[in-house]
């Protein structure tokens, strides 16, 4: 059990699995297993070897599978979300100096994976007689969720990758689920983890409605689930949510509030429940389960397996084995700082015994020269019993630069309230936040809207400017 | 309720919420005299775009701040004319 950590690549720690376990989609179920003395790219692995590889498939399990079998075989690994914009996807194959692409029926057709060697994949796995051996020390690249431009390319390998990884005795069988996509660093962890500890993994297919995605995470039996704060709040409203009952509760990649750190503890009240902090870059920096919101001051002060933490000017920056360790491309800006770190860019307050994250750099707003932080007010209005989610953007004015206002979704039961009501929640709203901010932290205007767009990241869409 | 009224309804209940005194809303009432700070008038002009419909300071390129109260009600009811005319 539990070997796969030391093991030197993915599919070696398979070949020694003891147990069978499972990955599915809404299409499929395949026995990774079988992985270990199969293949699912149609004999045509061998072809891969040593060449840096873009894995550009529309399924999530193919792109799984397709992982497995090729570290410790191609030279370096290039994995493409599939929210990437299609005019970058020559920039970012010239960059990772992509020789060649593995797809699947869903593969978008484009000029720029017209690359000499395309191997296809399937969700599904065939006995192989032989299978290449281990020829490489694979880099593996992820693409950063930046807001605009060709995302960067950060260069990690499969040890600082599962750095972060701790082994542990379950107690019994793992079905790990996530709203992540694991084609991005936050949901490439839940694959890694699932993978290491002997775990089955449950991914959500593209185009999915939650509620079908919760009764199926319900019907697999998930015990270990993760995802943003933003994708707890939009299954926290759904009737569908009562269909699973999971063990460990994982938030990651925005900040976890208090307020939904409380509705995931009265929801699930038998639940471990924990927020990570981690970045593409910096890889996971530490896990808190205490259910408050931050981290305790300690985790800041002392090191922790291996992880520094420094402050400068209000922001986070880290050093471990677990960042990144540059970003590809000649032109490219430095990851680490001259001292090795990390600048995350989060910014960090004490309160009391403990650090709490108050927003990014790139997102303050200027408040006839007062700096805001938008989550700061968000956290705020989240506390209110009626709240579900709120974004909260500056405004233009001609006064001061800028004004905040918020955009609310109310919970379920709150949205059938009728004008009169909403008026009363807004004014109550208002009256909480002037009693937690300065003046000119309190919005100038609450809207009541039926939704808020969520990124394919995961994260609540925020325009920066 | 007229312009006039809306804007000094919402002066009133943005002071209120600022916890700040008015001065008698007269029309040569000088703005910076008036009780409400910057935040409060930053606050007063997106409430009014809320209600009015229009937010003259944006949407005019070269439009002064007025000093009086008389002047701030007139910049919105030109504002007003002007969106009635384009409409």
């Amino acid at each position: 059990m539990v070997r796969a950590k030391n093991a030197p690549s993915l599919r070696a720690g398979l070949a020694d699995a003891t147990s069978e376990r499972f990955f599915f989609d809404r299409a499929a179920r395949v026995c990774v297993t079988k992985l270990g003395r199969g293949t699912s790219l149609g004999g045509r692995l061998a072809a891969l070897a040593g060449r840096s590889v873009m894995v550009a498939t529309a399924s999530q399990l193919a792109a799984a599978l397709a992982l497995i079998e090729l570290d410790g075989i191609a030279r370096r690994l290039t994995i493409l979300p599939p929210d990437t914009a299609p005019e970058h996807l020559a920039a970012l194959i010239g960059c990772a100096e992509v020789d060649a692409v593995v797809v699947d029926d869903g593969t978008l057709p484009h000029a720029a994976l017209d690359l000499p060697l395309r191997v296809p994949v399937t969700p599904a796995i065939a006995p192989a007689g032989d299978l290449p051996p281990m020829a490489a020390h694979t880099e593996w690249v992820l693409l950063t969720s930046g807001t605009s431009g060709v995302p960067k390319m950060a260069l990690h390998d499969l040890a600082s990758l599962i750095a972060p990884i701790g082994v542990e005795r379950p107690d019994g069988a793992v079905v790990w689920g996530t709203f992540y996509d694991i084609r991005r660093y936050g949901g490439l962890q839940i694959f890694l983890r699932a993978l290491i500890g002997d775990a089955s993994l449950v991914l959500s297919s593209a185009g999915e409605p939650i509620a079908e995605h919760l009764a199926r995470l319900g019907r697999c039996g998930v015990t270990h689930l993760s995802g943003t704060p933003s994708a707890w709040r939009r299954a926290l409203m759904s009737p569908a949510i009562g269909t699973i009952a999971p063990r460990y509760v994982r938030l990651s990649g925005e900040i976890a509030d208090q307020a939904i750190l409380d509705h995931l503890r009265a929801t699930f009240p038998q639940a471990r429940i924990g927020h990570a902090y981690a970045s593409t870059e910096a890889g996971v920096a530490f896990e808190v389960e205490d259910g408050r919101a931050g981290f305790p001051a300690d985790i800041l002060e002392h090191d922790r397996d291996g992880v520094e933490l420094r402050l400068v000017d209000g922001a986070l920056r880290i050093r471990s084995p677990r960042t990144a360790q540059r970003y590809l491309g000649r032109a490219a800006p430095a990851l680490r700082d001259r001292d090795g770190f990390v600048d995350t860019g989060d910014m960090v307050e004490r309160r009391g015994d403990r650090y709490v994250f108050v927003g990014r750099r790139g997102g303050i707003i200027n408040v006839g020269g007062l700096k805001v932080h938008p989550e700061e007010i968000e956290a705020v209005i989240n506390r209110h019993p009626q709240v579900r989610m709120s974004l909260v953007r500056p405004k233009q004015n001609a006064v001061t630069g800028a004004i905040v206002i918020a955009d609310v979704v109310l919970k379920p039961q709150s949205a059938g309230a009728e004008a009169g009501g909403e008026l009363a929640i807004k004014n109550d709203i208002l009256a909480l936040c002037r009693e937690a901010l300065p003046r000119h932290k309190v919005p100038a205007a609450i809207s009541i809207v039926p939704a808020l767009n969520v990124a394919a990241t995961g994260k609540l869409a925020r325009r920066y400017g | 309720m007229s312009i006039k009224l809306t804007i000094m309804e919402q002066m009133r209940q943005i002071a209120r919420e600022h916890g700040k005194t008015l001065a008698p809303l007269t029309d040569d009432l000088a703005l910076l005299d008036s009780g409400l700070d910057s935040l409060g008038f930053a606050v007063l002009v997106a409430r009014l775009e809320d209600t009015l419909g229009i937010d003259p300071f944006t949407t005019a390129e070269d439009a002064m701040f007025p000093l009086t109260l008389g002047d701030f009600v007139k910049v919105y009811e030109n504002g007003a004319r002007q969106k009635r005319a384009v409409a």
